[in-house]
């Protein structure tokens, strides 16, 4: 799914009939493809929140972005899926062209360095073409839950596991709606206490003397789109389960599912052409 | 929900709340405004501080965040080495719900210190709807409500803003309150309170205040008493002790360029109600309209210089990463130099998608080329002007004077250089205000469709009238006036409306966005009001009113009932305080408190409104008296300076900032 660029507030598209196109900018001359993390308190950012902090973060550091034509451009950069507001995440994907070319590594350095702690900028390649949304189909979702112990999880994931179908009830804005959360999952399982150290350890104050059970699960991207709630609440009816405090989501990993029902990078076959 | 039962600070240290709010947030809506993280934002060292300062701006986080004010003396506060300063803002109802309900205290959104734990809360009112938000502030916090009732271990509250210059309504709930300009004022509070604090805190709360009070500059309503006549005004305002003086006077910051605050201004995560980054362009305004406070209150015009512009521009651009600049005072085009300055921008940042804008502009200061230097770099914003009324009998009463013809003549060019659309301010219920002059808006409107039609040959004119209640203020001229009451108001507008569809072809195209009257009449309570309406405050804020800027959460009723059961024993109402015409002599509550304006000035004034004349602008003509110079030793700083703006040599491409380490080498 491609989202245009959100985030302006303002009515666009008054006024296009003056003689002369105002604001002509530069032709793009380079597309590059991000991957950025969303961490800690961070994860409370709406898609639209990031959308306008990462525009400012880019003429902060110089970029020589290229901008659609007319009375209100706006920079061409274009966001893959996003984690919902409240998730965190290690593996957002966004497109940026500029009209000067740039070095990839370069970029990732100064974009990282003033975007806000949390927001960070993990990897940048140069696209080698083809539609970086048909590269992902599915995301790998990590969820702590803590106050819930790991023997409770893990009969829950089986009763999961062990359904054909699972209808949840979910709040949209058109009101109450049924998904049926089973055939998106692909996989569900319990992660090993080793795994309790997330990533996000350094920006999160946790209370480490109660249980958590962490749930490691490959969800495919289908319409309606399943979240890490939804699948919660298919543990809720299958087997009752309902975290005593709300639980934390971390996407882990997006892209195509191999053999094996793992996901293969999205930007390998641009990585590949670099070199 | 229970108010007044303080909450419990479960350990009174200052750890971070964060880890006790954090579960709460996935329960709340937009829960990014909680979390802070706001590039520029600071973050120091509790322990190493001398004087702690939690500022507030007491309405939601998207309102309070871009508040220039907040914002200058943050960043000043911060500067100081041994003082911190941290920022708190109104929490919204569900999240409220959750931080009783869980023990949590009102926090500041920088470190999630608990308020409670600093040594000041300074509090920036820019209206009156903002104290139902401060007591439940400060009850959230675990601090008192009333000043009566706080020891030496609460914060010392001290108010400000524009809503200061007549603190009594609120005199029960803060310490101290400071009028005009706050750069230099909190650092000489910051002064006192490191000295007071070092010697031990000698005479505790009681001392550091008469401190603060005896400087002249700092207004505590404890140690002045209210006496009142038997017919409910007031006999006589007096200090209760020897140290403190009679009459407060208000600050005035003279040298702009020497303030270029805000440096880097504060860019939040969560979206705000002004997404651009703004640059105070000069402060006060002598125009005169005799219905703008900040106009009066701001004396005199001093303007930041063509160069001080042009670095905080670029400095901020650098900081921010905005895509608009707005260049902001009460009268932008009314700048001595503001061609060359708009001019000199846009050349600077040519290609870079860079816009700027002007939030006030006067029709008769403005023409097309400013308009065009404006949106020549980035996004067309749209024109808007402020007419206020609508004949102009009316507008030779209030002092705007502008014509219809200026208008129309500026508005015509604006639509034959593309523009479609454009705004226009009202307001409704001004003194001496009839049917007809509320009308007469109508006509405006449709000639500017009319005119608009004719020079683009197009039919997708549009004209948005917007119109506001008029609220008497302090200080002003029309502080005498009877307000308007809002049947009144609500009739004028519906005949208002029905004159603009009057003419279907004509009044498709004109919007018409207002208010109706009753919000504005509870506005004039809280202005003009006295210490008696600490009472009606307090009890509407415990019948759950907050948020009262807001339509959604402000009850009308729940006023009105709180303001007949406070009020009646003591022999006034709601009318009283509002609908009620005062005389030359009447002692008004807030006469102890000085801007510098000459009562004897603004009463003459008050009466040429009512004879219809106007009053000239002292930048232009001669000084005509106000008596704010005198008062102060202050004097207008006008250019122009002659000098201009040089370009940067080389800016970037897409971004006003270059960055040669990205090309590839």
């Amino acid at each position: 799914m491609l989202i245009p660029v959100a985030g302006h507030p303002h009515p666009r598209g008054v006024a296009l009939s003056r003689q002369q196109q105002p604001n002509p900018s530069a032709a793009p001359v380079q597309k590059l493809r991000l991957r950025y993390a969303k961490r800690g308190r961070l994860r409370f950012t709406s898609h639209r929140d990031i959308a306008r902090t990462f525009e400012r973060a880019l003429r902060r550091a110089g970029v020589p972005m290229a901008y659609s034509q007319g009375f209100n451009p706006h920079p061409k950069v274009s966001w893959v899926g996003a984690a919902p507001t409240g998730v965190a995440s290690e593996a957002e994907y966004v497109e940026v062209s500029v009209v000067d070319p740039v070095d990839p590594e370069a970029l990732r350095t100064a974009l990282d360095a003033v975007l806000p702690p949390g927001l960070d900028v993990l990897e940048v390649v140069q696209s080698a073409g083809g539609a970086l949304p048909e590269r992902i189909e599915a995301s790998a979702w990590r969820v702590e839950l803590p106050g819930v112990s790991p023997e409770e999880l893990t009969e829950a994931v089986a009763a999961l596991m062990a359904s054909e179908s699972v209808q949840v009830e979910r709040l949209t804005k058109d009101g109450k709606k049924i998904v049926d959360v089973r055939p998106a999952i692909v996989s569900a399982e319990v992660g090993a206490p080793a795994d309790a150290h997330s990533s996000d350890a350094g920006h999160d104050a946790r209370d480490l003397s109660q249980p958590c059970g962490i749930l490691m699960t490959v969800v495919r991207q289908t319409t309606p789109t399943v979240r890490p709630d939804d699948v919660l609440s298919a543990l809720r009816v299958v087997a009752d389960l309902v975290p005593p405090v709300p639980a934390k989501a971390t996407r882990m990993a997006q892209g195509r599912l191999d053999d094996e029902g793992g996901l293969v990078d999205p930007l390998a076959l641009d990585r590949a052409a670099e070199v | 929900m229970p108010v007044g039962t303080p909450v419990t600070l479960v350990d009174v240290s200052v750890e971070s709340v964060f880890p006790a709010l954090e579960p709460l947030l996935p329960r709340v809506s937009k829960p990014v405004q909680y979390v802070g993280g706001e590039l520029n934002a600071t973050v120091k060292d509790w322990d190493a501080a001398a004087v702690r300062w939690a500022l507030m701006y007491p309405d939601a986080y998207e309102v309070g965040l871009p508040n220039q004010g907040v914002m200058i003396l943050y960043e000043v506060l911060n500067e100081q080495p041994d003082v911190l300063a941290e920022r708190t803002y109104a929490v919204w109802p569900d999240l409220e719900r959750l931080m009783r309900e869980h023990g949590v205290p009102q926090f500041t959104v920088d470190s999630h210190r608990p308020v409670g734990a600093f040594d000041l809360l300074g509090v920036s009112f820019a209206t009156e709807l903002g104290y139902t938000n401060l007591l439940n502030a400060l009850d959230l916090a675990g601090i008192p409500i009333h000043a009566a009732d706080r020891t030496d271990d609460h914060p010392i509250v001290v108010a400000g803003g524009h809503a200061a210059f007549n603190p009594e309504p609120i005199s029960p709930f803060v310490d101290a309150a400071v009028l005009g300009d706050g750069e230099e004022a909190v650092l000489e509070i910051t002064d006192l309170v490191r000295a007071w604090k070092a010697e031990g805190r000698p005479g505790g709360r009681d001392e550091i205040l008469t401190r603060l009070a005896e400087t002249g500059g700092v207004y505590v309503p404890r140690f002045y008493d209210v006496e009142y006549l038997p017919d409910g005004r007031i006999q006589r305002v007096v200090p209760n002790r020897e140290r403190v003086p009679y009459r407060v006077f208000k600050r005035t910051t003279m040298d702009l360029d020497a303030w270029p605050y805000p440096k880097q201004p504060l860019v939040p995560l969560a979206e705000s109600v002004h997404e651009r980054m703004s640059v105070e362009i000069f402060r006060g305004c002598t125009r005169g309209c005799r219905f703008c406070q900040a106009g009066m209150i701001t004396r005199p015009v001093r303007e930041r210089s063509i160069e001080g512009i042009g670095a905080m521009v670029q400095r901020g651009l650098e900081a921010t990463g905005f895509e608009e600049v707005g260049l902001l005072s009460l009268s932008s085009a009314d700048h001595s130099e503001i061609a060359e300055i708009t001019k000199g921008l846009a050349d600077r940042y040519e290609g870079t998608n860079t816009s700027l804008s002007l939030p006030s502009t006067r029709v008769d200061a403005f023409n097309i080329d400013l308009a065009n230097e404006l949106s020549r770099n980035g996004r067309r914003s749209g024109l808007t002007f402020a007419p206020e009324g609508g004949s102009e009998r009316l507008r030779r009463v209030i002092n705007k004077m502008v014509s219809e013809d200026d208008l129309i003549r500026t508005v015509s060019a604006a639509f034959s250089a593309g523009w479609r659309q454009v705004k226009l301010y009202f307001m409704c219920g001004l003194p001496t205000e009839t049917d007809d002059d509320v009308l007469q808006i109508a006509e405006m409107a449709k000639n500017v469709i009319r005119a608009g039609r004719e020079v683009s040959g197009r039919k997708d004119i549009r004209c948005t009238i917007s119109i506001g209640g008029f609220v008497p203020k302090p200080h002003t001229p029309f502080q005498w006036a009877a307000q308007c009451d809002p049947d009144t108001v609500d009739d004028r507008l519906k005949k208002l409306r029905d004159a603009v569809n009057s003419d279907r072809a004509l009044g498709r195209n004109i919007g018409m966005r207002y208010h109706d009257g009753k919000p504005s009449l509870i506005e004039g309570l809280l202005s003009r009001g006295d210490r008696r309406i600490g009472r009606v405050i307090e009890r509407v804020w415990r019948e759950g009113g907050r948020f009262d800027g807001w339509s959604e959460h402000f009850s009308y009723d729940r006023w009105v009932r709180a303001a007949e059961a406070e009020l009646t024993p003591l022999g006034v109402d709601l009318a009283w305080f509002t609908t009620r015409e005062r005389e030359e002599l009447e002692v008004l509550p807030w006469d102890h408190l000085d801007s510098g304006l000459d009562k004897e000035w603004l009463w003459a004034d008050w009466q040429d409104a009512l004879d219809e004349r106007e009053q000239d602008d002292c930048r232009w003509t001669p000084c005509f008296d106000c008596g704010v110079c005198p008062a102060m030793g202050t004097d207008i700083e006008v250019g122009p300076t002659g000098r201009t703006l040089l370009p940067i040599s080389p800016v970037g491409k897409g971004s006003p900032v270059r960055n040669p380490t990205l090309t590839k080498g």
